[in-house]
């Protein structure tokens, strides 16, 4: 079974490593020499990257390494200090949050942020909004538009929850779920809005062995049917190791290592920053 | 499929509710049943709804805080007058020229929401209800020394008083500064008035139930899920914000158009926290209790007068009274096991 996603990990042009099958593709998303600083604190410093399409790459690193500022800094919730991010080739210099969901980057968040007081119906439909063509007016006066893209809004949104079996869910408040449950919603809600790059910040935090085990081939699942590349940060080891295809670890801000997970588990240096330095005897 | 059904029944129990309102108290008055001073509330309590369901989708489902609602409604009060006024002529047929004036003062109003919120609904936190509450007093001022008259020329304005504009001998001064607006016309009807409720819930729950709807709440539950789900947040913010004043703007010009004289001091600060009285006791976020609110809260004063001295003092009382039991946890328990005995043999689909 894991054999099956051993992947050889080639160079590219571009800053990072990527799975040989990707290298006919042109990158979905490439960060050069990203950065940031708040006042005279470097967060994230020379953060170079690439992601192939369908590549599934996990984001590792000690606690308070950066990553989820990696994260805010690619959907620009924080406006990086230096360094370009290439979205499909576009620069998304200048954009917002909104602006870099609509290129194609969403997001989960490791806190997690639902909209609490919604159905879970609701929330997956917030996230179609880009995808659903009816404006105030329509909306106000129940034109037949608004009750055919409602219907197809509805469609969409069930199909969606349907990839973690939770449609009989759809009318429960978004709060009141169980917390895997808000966790599977917030990657539904994220894929709603019809990403190039799916951004998971700790997905499988809170979850058991087997929750986990679920996740993993959900993960799958979905870079499979909607060919879309997957950056995930994780501290569950078994997860990372066994979906990720390349793996870059964080440290003080700044990239300590790449490669595949075999690489990874017996690079020193991360070793090292997991579990401090080896005394010599 | 449970809860998509109950919040449209809900909506068509809310449009019940105003409709047998109506019949009600048409029935009573036609009857004679009504006194004089209670049939003229009618309209006031009309328009005190719309200001309520108005101010609700800012404060309840946008998330944001308006202390000025009063201003919006004195300009779409005071616009809504010089329409009538100036159409005199033109329409007239009042329930016409009434219909007119109060598309202009919703009109004018939306767009004193859109010059207020271009810069303030950018920001984040409480700044609307500061620029708000600045807005209502200086609608106020100025409307304070506004003069407006019209005569064959057409309208004419002036900031400082009457003579100034230059008037033809036959004139009507529609305007006159602190006086406000003397001889108005009464053309508003009761049932205008429940018709302008309708409409204003008829928008109102529509577009909660929309898109548009869905992301103004998403906004106000999760501002930066919100963002990263592709949301315009400063568009939305502006759509409840501008439809509100449309909605506050018409119901000025819906209460302006009841009285021969209308003054801005009428519109002012107290006025914008009592609207924000029948929101908070009506509850947040709910269209049904904010109707139910402003009309009770509208005629107690009146029907509080046999207390004569003591009128406000019974008022404040009642307000922290209701405030006690609505919010009280021992007090709602006891009001769902009264509600459940009440429908005990519709248990079943209750719960």
């Amino acid at each position: 079974m894991a054999k099956e996603h051993e992947v050889k990990l080639v160079s590219v042009e571009s800053p990072n490593l990527i799975p040989e099958r990707d290298k006919q593709y042109p990158l979905v998303l490439e960060v050069s020499h990203l950065g940031i600083d708040f006042g005279g604190l470097t967060a994230v410093d020379e953060f170079n990257m690439a992601l192939g399409k369908t590549e599934i790459c996990g984001l590792i690193g000690p606690n308070g390494a950066g990553k989820t500022t990696v994260f805010n800094l690619l959907t620009k919730v924080y406006q990086p200090t230096r360094g370009t991010i290439l979205l499909d080739g576009k620069d998304t210099h200048g954009m917002n949050t909104t602006k870099v969901n609509q290129a194609g980057i969403a997001r989960t968040f490791q806190n997690i942020r639902l909209f609490d007081k919604l159905s879970v119906e609701d929330n997956v439909k917030i996230g179609l909004h880009n995808h659903i063509n009816y404006g105030m007016m329509n909306g106000v006066l129940r034109l037949p538009k608004y009750w055919k893209e409602e219907k197809r809004a509805h469609e969409k949104a069930m199909e969606l929850l349907s990839i973690f079996d939770m449609e009989h869910l759809a009318k429960d408040e978004a709060g009141s779920l169980p917390y895997g449950a808000q966790r599977r919603l917030e990657i539904c809600r994220a894929l709603a809005t019809g990403p190039k790059v799916l951004l998971l910040d700790e997905p499988a935090a809170g979850m058991n062995p087997s929750e986990t085990a679920e996740l993993m081939d959900n993960i799958r699942k979905i870079r499979d049917t909607f060919h879309i590349s997957i950056l995930l940060i994780e501290h569950d080891m078994n997860l990372v190791m066994g979906i990720c295809e390349s793996i870059v670890v964080l440290n003080f801000g700044k990239i300590i290592a790449k490669g595949t997970p075999s690489e990874i588990q017996n690079n020193p240096q991360v070793i090292e920053a997991y579990l401090g330095k080896q005394r010599e005897v | 499929m449970k809860k998509g059904s109950k919040r449209a029944s809900g909506a068509f129990l809310n449009y019940g509710i105003v409709i047998v309102f109506y019949i009600v108290f048409q029935i009573l008055s036609s009857t004679g049943h009504l006194s004089s001073s209670f049939s003229g509330q009618l309209i006031p309590i009309c328009t005190y709804v719309i200001m309520a369901l108005s101010l609700n989708l800012v404060v309840g489902f946008s998330g944001e805080l308006s202390l000025g609602h009063a201003g919006f409604m004195s300009v779409g009060a005071f616009s809504g007058v010089i329409a009538s006024v100036a159409l005199q002529n033109y329409v007239t047929v009042s329930s016409v020229r009434l219909f007119l004036a109060i598309l202009v003062g919703a009109a004018i109003a939306a767009i004193a929401g859109i010059v207020i919120g271009v810069p303030v609904l950018r920001l984040q936190g409480d700044y609307l209800a500061i620029v708000t509450l600045a807005f209502g007093e200086i609608i106020k001022n100025i409307l304070n020394c506004l003069y407006v008259a019209v005569d064959k020329n057409g309208l004419h304005f002036s900031m400082t008083d009457a003579t100034s504009m230059n008037l033809e001998p036959e004139n009507v001064v529609i305007l006159n500064g602190p006086m406000g607006a003397l001889g108005v016309k009464k053309i508003s009807t009761f049932l205008s008035g429940i018709i302008l409720i309708l409409v204003v819930l008829f928008i109102i729950q529509n577009l909660v139930n929309s898109r548009s709807g869905r992301a103004i709440a998403g906004i106000r539950d999760n501002r930066i899920a919100a963002e990263a789900c592709g949301i315009q947040i400063t568009k939305y913010k502006m759509m409840a914000f501008v439809t509100s004043a449309a909605m506050a703007g018409s119901a000025g010009a819906l209460y302006a158009l009841n009285f021969s004289t209308v003054v801005p001091k009428k519109f002012d600060f107290n006025t914008s926290i009592l609207i924000l009285v029948f929101v908070v006791l009506g509850g947040i976020g709910n269209l049904r209790g904010s109707i139910i609110a402003a009309a009770i809260l509208t005629v107690l004063p009146e029907l509080l007068r046999q207390f004569q001295d003591y009128r406000m003092l019974v008022y404040a009382i009642v307000l922290i009274m209701v405030m006690l039991i609505t919010n009280n946890e021992k007090a709602q328990a006891l009001r769902q096991r009264f509600i459940k005995t009440l429908f005990k043999n519709k248990k079943k689909e209750a719960v």
